[in-house]
């Protein structure tokens, strides 16, 4: 036997051998509203090992490692631990057994201390109190082994989403596990922390500790993991060491098909203006912001967050309202109250808080699509479900929506509700598009299919406005790029001088020291890295 | 067709080998799970209803006759009509605590107008609906534009009512009204007594504008999220200012229920009718959250109280007793409600 297979063997074909140590999943499957979203899937957790878990969204990444966790109940599998069955019911069954995962997004109670926070739930009691120097010291242990200086004996309220990350991981490590589950930690940190975070997964690792790491980036994951497992649809479609695979397999992997993404050079725009803004100004927020979009443009919005690009877009479609400045749209002037008058103007803005802005999870795909044109799809003041069915399904096709939209939008995957949000401002053709972020939190196939819309809507004649903190994005789509900081327009580059180097050096430029203007709760302190599709 | 076979089948149709082994599997839980969904639109207080009504029917001889069923219709009108105005508020994720107090200040209002300033009748009425429309418009004004809290607002002018009511004749009832208005709630229509084609119509529209109309669909998405439906251009003030204001001139309508029923205007009437309408939408399948429930559901919460109340006297249960299977039943509706367990990721 060689080398080589020895590896393959002892990471991942575990049970073949007869060897059991570890966390061993068999066959795990799970359905909701009976549809599958996990079919069969075997992992191998080794101790002391880093097994990578990639997937677009949807393909039940997430389900996996809430299986794991006791979150969700698996409808079929098996988990062992050394050898030993492994069924949780609940969270806690799975921190008794040493299984750990660390959520995506942070869950802090804001008002409480560091140390309550990494103790909740089981705060030891001195006389019937809390003893809180026993948390503290323990705490600041905790901390200490993840390099964080934090104080335990603050709030949590204020702090950093890095700071906040490693109290999350601290608080694992409390549980001493024997297998942490990092859910995308590094979705909402910066280059240097998620570095941070890759030396403590190898400290970990160093302890004997088994890690599943999921992630959207694949040269993170080929950085810190020792195997790469790839799932699609809820299947497992690959397993490979992380030395032997290249981004590309990865990709194609996920994805299903070979996949190129390529930013082709949009189609000239026309000469006609479909917007144009003056002098738009809201007091301490930003000021002087002056450009136009012509039709069949699309023009992008780049800068580091806080600089204030959400804030004027909102603003334009009139989720906010401006102190001063003119608006006028295919030549006419329009004022824009409220976002009713910016919906009756031709503005449409898809926001980038989806399920806080965009999305009401409860309610169908279909009824969200037809949400702001219920009145123009009445007849004599009624409205049927009918109607309302049948413009969605639409949309459904333009824009290649996968899954039902009879059911809680909230059960789509990521994907396709920003693909129900994209067809809910598509229902009447607005004159201008808003996208702020369009493709947060959306895997690639979906990407592509949103890029394609954006393409096309702005080749029928619409206005498009394209806000992203992914440089690639931005400067692949745009015809033209305005460029923020410090709520101030610092220039309009075209797309042969918008270069990386150019924008980023515009966006640095005069950021003022005080506090951003974007509250940083979702936590980007720079530009994101995106998955670079174009290498090789 | 196209579309209707897409929906049953799983999602993603570009089929791999890994694909075709799991079909004949998802298919079947595909099933499955149609039929779970089937079921899971009887709604649930209905079956509790039935469940009621079968248990009284054994217990009591006197139960199941067609006069005693009419008289449970009457029972409930007021307390009917003022939960057509609380669910519509609970839908957008509010709360009315005024109601009680404000069928009182109407009622008085309109009797001491009639009886006191020597206004016409007619007239006197119609003030009354408006006394009850401009509390529900302050509700709605401070809610809306105050930004207050509903159950701040609403105790506030619940507050306000009630004392106002007492202080039109210092505490004392007004009675003596003309025949044609006493004989509202002592006439039937039909064989059926007019206060329940009253309930029973008042329900029809709102469940017909929450259905079909634009602006009755907007309150599930207001409830729902607020910030989503202002974006998505609706005018979430106005649905709030109209909504609390319709609930002010239903609390008004109950007001002149009682007051026929009675023949006499009472300071006091109506103070312990607002659990009761809580009550009611609760069990009907609301959420206090907002943007879940629906009139259907509404009415059969109300029909579950009048039945428990009307079969418990039937059965000389002591008066104390019957609010303890109230909070009860409110306590198991709840419980079995079946949408309490959905899931979002």
């Amino acid at each position: 036997m060689t080398v080589v297979q020895t590896l393959a063997q002892t990471t991942y074909d575990g049970q073949a051998d007869g060897d059991s140590a570890g966390l061993i999943c068999t066959g795990l499957s799970k359905s909701y509203w009976g549809i599958p979203v996990l079919k069969g899937v075997d992992i191998t957790l080794r101790p002391g090992s880093v097994v990578g878990l990639i997937g677009e969204n949807g393909a039940g990444k997430s389900t996996t490692s809430s299986i794991i966790a006791g979150i969700v109940e698996a409808n079929g599998g098996s988990m062992t631990i050394d050898g030993v069955p492994y069924e949780p019911a609940r969270p806690s069954d799975a921190l008794k057994n040493g299984v750990a995962l660390i959520h995506q997004e942070i869950r802090m109670v804001p008002e409480l201390s560091v140390a309550e926070n990494i103790f909740i739930g089981r705060l030891p009691r001195r006389r019937g109190l809390i003893d809180r120097n026993r948390i503290n010291d323990e705490a600041r242990e905790y901390l200490e082994l993840v390099g964080s200086q934090t104080d335990p004996r603050r709030p949590v309220a204020g702090l950093s989403i890095a700071a906040q990350q490693e109290i999350e991981i601290a608080r694992a490590l409390s549980r001493e596990p024997k297998y942490i589950i990092f859910d995308e930690p590094s979705a909402s940190l910066g280059q240097s922390e998620t570095q941070h975070v890759f030396a403590q997964i190898a400290a970990l690792r160093q302890r004997g500790v088994g890690i599943v790491y999921i992630s959207h980036r694949l040269e993170e994951i080929k950085e810190v993991a020792d195997t790469i497992v790839c799932l699609r649809d809820g299947a497992l479609v690959g397993n490979w060491p992380a030395n032997g695979i290249t981004k590309d397999e990865m990709v194609k992997a996920m994805v299903g098909r070979d996949f190129v993404f390529s930013h082709r050079a949009p189609k000239p725009a026309t000469d006609e203006i479909a917007l144009s803004v003056t002098g738009l100004s809201k007091a301490g927020v930003f000021e002087g912001i002056d450009f136009d979009v012509r039709r069949g443009e699309i023009f992008g919005f780049a800068g580091l967050v806080g600089a204030g690009r959400t804030e004027v877009v909102r603003t334009i479609a009139g989720a906010d309202q401006a102190d001063a400045g003119k608006i006028s749209v295919r030549g006419k002037v329009v004022y824009i109250k409220n976002p009713r008058s910016g919906i009756d103007a031709g503005i449409a803005m898809v926001p980038e808080d989806r399920k806080g802005q965009g999305l009401n999870l409860d309610r169908t795909g279909a009824e969200n699509i037809t949400l702001p044109w219920e009145k123009g799809l009445s007849s004599a003041g009624i409205i049927t479900k009918k109607k309302v069915t049948a413009t969605a399904n639409k949309l459904r096709d333009f824009l290649d929506i996968r899954g039902r939209l009879d059911i809680p939008v909230g059960s789509l995957s990521g994907g396709n509700q920003q693909k129900v949000l994209l067809a809910k401002w598509l229902v009447n053709e607005p004159k201008v598009l808003i996208l702020d972020e369009p493709t947060r939190g959306v895997d690639v196939g979906a990407k592509m299919t949103i890029y394609e819309t954006i393409r096309a809507l702005a080749e029928t004649g619409v206005g498009v406005i394209v806000v992203s903190s992914e440089l690639e994005e931005v400067l692949g789509l745009s015809h033209r790029v305005l460029v923020m900081s410090g709520g101030r327009q610092r220039a309009i580059l075209d797309r042969a001088e918008a270069t990386p180097e150019a924008v980023m050096a515009l966006a640095l430029s005069n950021v003022p020291r005080e506090a951003p203007l974007e509250s940083p709760i979702d936590g980007e302190e720079e530009f994101r890295t995106p998955i670079r599709m174009q290498e090789n | 067709m196209a579309i209707v076979d897409r929906n049953v089948t799983p999602p993603r149709p570009d089929s791999t080998p890994a694909h075709s082994e799991i079909a004949p599997r998802s298919a079947a839980s595909g099933n499955t799970s149609r039929v779970r969904q089937i079921m899971s639109q009887i709604p649930g207080p209905l079956i509790g209803l039935i469940v009621i009504v079968v248990a009284l029917s054994f217990l009591s001889p006197y139960f199941l006759t067609p006069r005693n069923l009419l008289n449970i219709l009457s029972q409930v009108s007021a307390v009917g009509v003022m939960s057509v105005g609380a669910l519509l508020i609970i839908l957008l994720g509010g709360i009315d605590l005024s109601v009680g107090s404000v069928l009182a200040l109407s009622s008085m209002s309109m009797a001491a107008m009639y009886k006191m300033a020597g206004w016409p009748f007619e007239v006197a009425l119609v003030a009354g609906l408006l006394v009850g429309a401009l509390v529900g418009l302050i509700n709605g004004i401070l809610t809306a534009y105050g930004k207050l809290q509903p159950f701040i607002a609403t105790l506030a002018t619940m507050s306000a009512a009630a004392g106002l009511a007492l202080f039109i004749t210092n505490g004392n009832p007004i009675t003596g009204f003309p025949d044609w208005f006493v004989a509202i709630t002592a006439t039937s229509l039909l064989g059926i007594p007019i206060e329940g084609v009253i309930l029973v119509a008042i329900f029809a529209i709102a469940a017909f504008w929450l259905k079909f109309r634009p602006s009755g669909r907007a309150l599930y998405a207001i409830g729902g999220n607020e910030e989503v439906a202002r974006l998505s251009g609706l005018p979430v003030r106005r649905a709030k200012i109209l909504v609390y204001t319709i609930a002010g001139i239903l609390a008004a309508v109950a007001g002149l229920l009682v007051t026929s029923r009675l023949d006499s205007a009472q300071p006091t009437a109506g103070a312990a009718d607002l659990l009761n309408v809580i009550a009611v939408v609760v069990i009907g399948g609301a959420s206090l959250a907002g943007g879940s429930g629906s009139l259907l559901g509404t009415f059969v919460g109300l029909l579950i109280i009048g039945v428990l109340n009307n079969g418990m006297s039937l059965l000389n249960v002591s008066a104390n007793l019957q609010p303890v299977v109230i909070g009860a039943v409110i306590a198991a509706a709840v419980l079995t409600d079946r949408k309490s367990s959905r899931r979002h990721t």
